[in-house]
């Protein structure tokens, strides 16, 4: 049972993870209805920034979330106004290799500014206890808690706010909301920076988790945070949240029950055939394509 | 001048501009090192040895070849620890650059399709590091590689001293196994070890896997906690086991650690801390030795590199290198063939990592290991593993 315990945690951190970045896809297809591949390149940017405000910059704990989220939603603002902007009414197909190109040029250019692996040392003191059995670490803790408190905050500012309530509404029907006086450049804009945030706040998360950083790490985590929002309904934000969890506790078990090398073939065998069965995703809207 | 003339002009001035390049009064060596990518400490130090001893060879003169001294001219090439690239550059090297022989690539997963290539072609493959006996193996005959060499043992016989050693000096009884399930060499380490360990008497807990690019190790460590083994082996690569490592100490694991030689660089221990402290590994030499050859390397390495400390790859690299020159002067003609003879006619030559003496028909040479331990953040020696 303890076992059972202790493997639970462990999927809450992954799920927390991922879920943090999987947010910034479906948000970004709600408002747009494109993938944007380079997501998961933004969070290893977050992931560099970290490391620039802690062995650079010798900032502590929070400046350094401050900076990577604040680093991360610029440069998501900015690849949306460079990149994706002017093909706004082009066919979805030419948007979305747009965005693999951002996402290799992103890789690329930080390999040029750092081509070996980056090690970052703790920033948070780093010590185990013994709950009931169960090993936690204090990484673990504010990972599961910090993505706790930005995903709330994300939920208030989608569902209670003017803003969120435009964003809300550019998902539904992008066509008519312009003719109601919404900025859509403005809403598209903020969309992508909140994502961005996120995706940075990830990144830093990340890099305490596991301080050794590449700029590849981007390109796996983006994949499996991407499968998690499809899984949970693409454009759906608690869709994104239950997926991610999903996906991380499917990994995670896998490997604690099954011969570990089985984790990736099962978890995305599993997925695959919730697909199948209900290609919407979990709780995505079945859309009737209007002739 | 007519738009067609333009390329055709340019066409013939790029042949006439390549055919140029092949000046013969130089001994061209090429070297692929990982200088990017994820083990760049093993390519910086590969680039380093063989600089190195390109460096003192040039300085005492050079090799004599046909008649005439020739100073040896390195071609460095970054396979960035990607197969697909370790096989592009050694094409490059050998078509474009031209060189007689090629040292590197250093990870087996790298060596692999570059020795390939170069058997194919005929030219003299010489990997420093790459411990997987397949490199050295033709893999639709079974046979061994006519043109592929290696400086250093093979994992048949590191997997054997780790199983021993594990069983007879750590007197563990209960093993778990962490592995690369992509990696074929570090899969290999496993199996092999595994193997040893079971003929010595011992019990393997855990056989667990983990693939190329994973981060999170926590299941798995989770699971090998509960199999409450007395040591764990890691053959792993240094940049991944601080992860590991550190993962599993904060699952509150807290048994000793047992590396293979892809631990091989002391950057391991920085960012690994104190977590790694006490674990064991194996290594190719060891910079605590009192072998005069070897102290005269590291004295002169650290004089020219800044003070550090070299690695193992380091001196294989450079071991590599001296007995290419040594096996060159040898054939006396720059000719990949008679390098390829001349090889295994080079008497016993003493490298800073042993004695390299290769057998008509093997590429791999008969040698020893060192089992080091992490102390006070450095390698300390252990014990010697002679064959």
């Amino acid at each position: 049972m303890i076992y059972f315990f202790q493997q639970a945690l462990n999927a809450a951190q992954l799920g927390s993870v991922y879920a943090l970045i999987a947010l910034g896809y479906t948000m970004v297809y709600g408002v747009l209805s494109m993938i944007n591949f380079a997501h998961g390149d933004l969070f290893m940017v977050g992931a560099f920034l970290c490391f620039v405000g802690v062995v650079v910059l010798n900032l502590s704990f929070i400046p350094v979330l401050l900076m990577a989220m604040a680093g991360v939603t610029m440069l998501g603002v900015a690849t949306e106004r460079v990149a994706y902007r002017p093909l706004r009414n082009a066919p979805k197909a030419s948007a979305i290799i747009t965005s693999l190109g951002v996402g290799i040029f992103l890789e690329h250019f930080t390999l040029g500014l750092s081509p070996y692996p980056k090690y970052i040392p703790p920033l948070l003191p780093s010590f185990s206890f013994n709950a009931w059995g169960v090993s936690v670490s204090t990484f673990q803790l504010a990972t599961i808690s910090i993505s706790f408190i930005l995903m709330l905050a994300l939920y208030l500012v989608v569902n209670k706010t003017r803003v969120g309530l435009a964003m809300r509404a550019i998902s539904a029907d992008r066509g008519i909301v312009p003719l109601m006086g919404v900025p859509v450049d403005r809403i598209i804009a903020l969309t992508f920076a909140l994502g961005s945030g996120l995706g940075g706040a990830a990144g830093v998360m990340y890099a305490m988790a596991y301080p050794v950083i590449d700029p590849y790490i981007g390109i796996i985590i983006g994949w499996k945070a991407f499968i998690s929002a499809v899984i949970g309904g693409i454009g759906n934000i608690r869709g994104a949240v239950l997926g991610a969890y999903i996906l991380g506790t499917v990994e995670i078990m896998t490997a604690a029950f099954l011969p570990s090398t089985y984790r990736d073939l099962v978890a995305f065998s599993l997925l695959l055939i919730l697909l199948i069965f209900r290609p919407h995703g979990l709780l995505g809207r079945v859309e009737s394509q209007k002739v | 001048m007519k738009i067609k003339n333009i390329p055709i002009a340019l066409m013939i001035f790029f042949v006439l501009a390549g055919c140029g390049k092949f000046k013969n009064d130089t001994v061209r060596i090429g070297v692929i090192a990982e200088i990017t990518g994820a083990i760049p400490a093993v390519g910086a130090s590969c680039k380093n040895g063989a600089q190195m001893a390109a460096k003192e060879i040039n300085d005492a003169g050079g090799i004599m070849v046909d008649g005439v001294i020739k100073k040896i001219e390195l071609f460095i090439e970054d396979s960035a620890s990607k197969p697909e690239q370790a096989a592009t550059v050694t094409q490059k090297l050998i078509t474009y650059s031209k060189v007689i022989a090629i040292v590197g690539p250093n990870s087996s997963s790298n060596a692999l399709p570059a020795a390939e290539i170069a058997e194919k072609a005929g030219m003299v493959l010489m990997t420093p590091w790459s411990t997987d006996p397949k490199t050295t193996i033709d893999a639709k005959s079974g046979q061994p590689k006519k043109f592929v060499f290696r400086a250093c043992f093979t994992d048949t016989f590191e997997g054997k001293v780790l199983g021993g050693f594990a069983r007879k000096e750590l007197k563990a009884n209960k093993v778990a196994i962490l592995y690369d399930v992509a990696s074929d060499v570090l899969k290999i380490q496993a199996e092999i070890f595994r193997k040893s360990f079971e003929e010595n008497g011992g019990t393997i807990v855990a056989f667990e896997t983990y693939t190329k690019g994973d981060k999170d190790f926590s299941a798995q460590f989770t699971k090998i906690k509960s199999a409450k083994p007395d040591l764990i082996f890691l053959p792993s690569y240094y940049t991944d086991v601080p992860l590991q490592v550190q993962q599993a100490r904060r699952l509150g694991i807290k048994v000793p650690f047992l590396g293979s030689d892809a631990w091989s660089s002391e950057d391991l221990v920085r960012m690994c801390g104190s977590d790694c402290e006490g674990s064991y590994l194996l290594n190719h030499y060891s910079p605590g030795t009192t072998n005069p050859v070897t102290q005269k390397f590291i004295a002169q390495y650290r004089a020219q590199f800044g003070g550090a400390t070299p690695d193992d790859v380091a001196a294989l690299a450079y071991d590599a290198l001296g007995v290419l020159a040594k096996a060159i002067a040898l054939a006396g003609k720059l000719d990949r063939s008679a390098v390829r003879d001349a090889l295994s006619q080079v008497p016993s030559y003493p490298g800073v990592t042993g004695v390299i003496k290769y057998s008509a028909g093997s590429g791999d040479p008969v040698k020893g290991a060192v089992i080091l331990r992490i102390k006070n953040g450095g390698f300390a020696w252990f014990a010697d593993a002679q064959p």
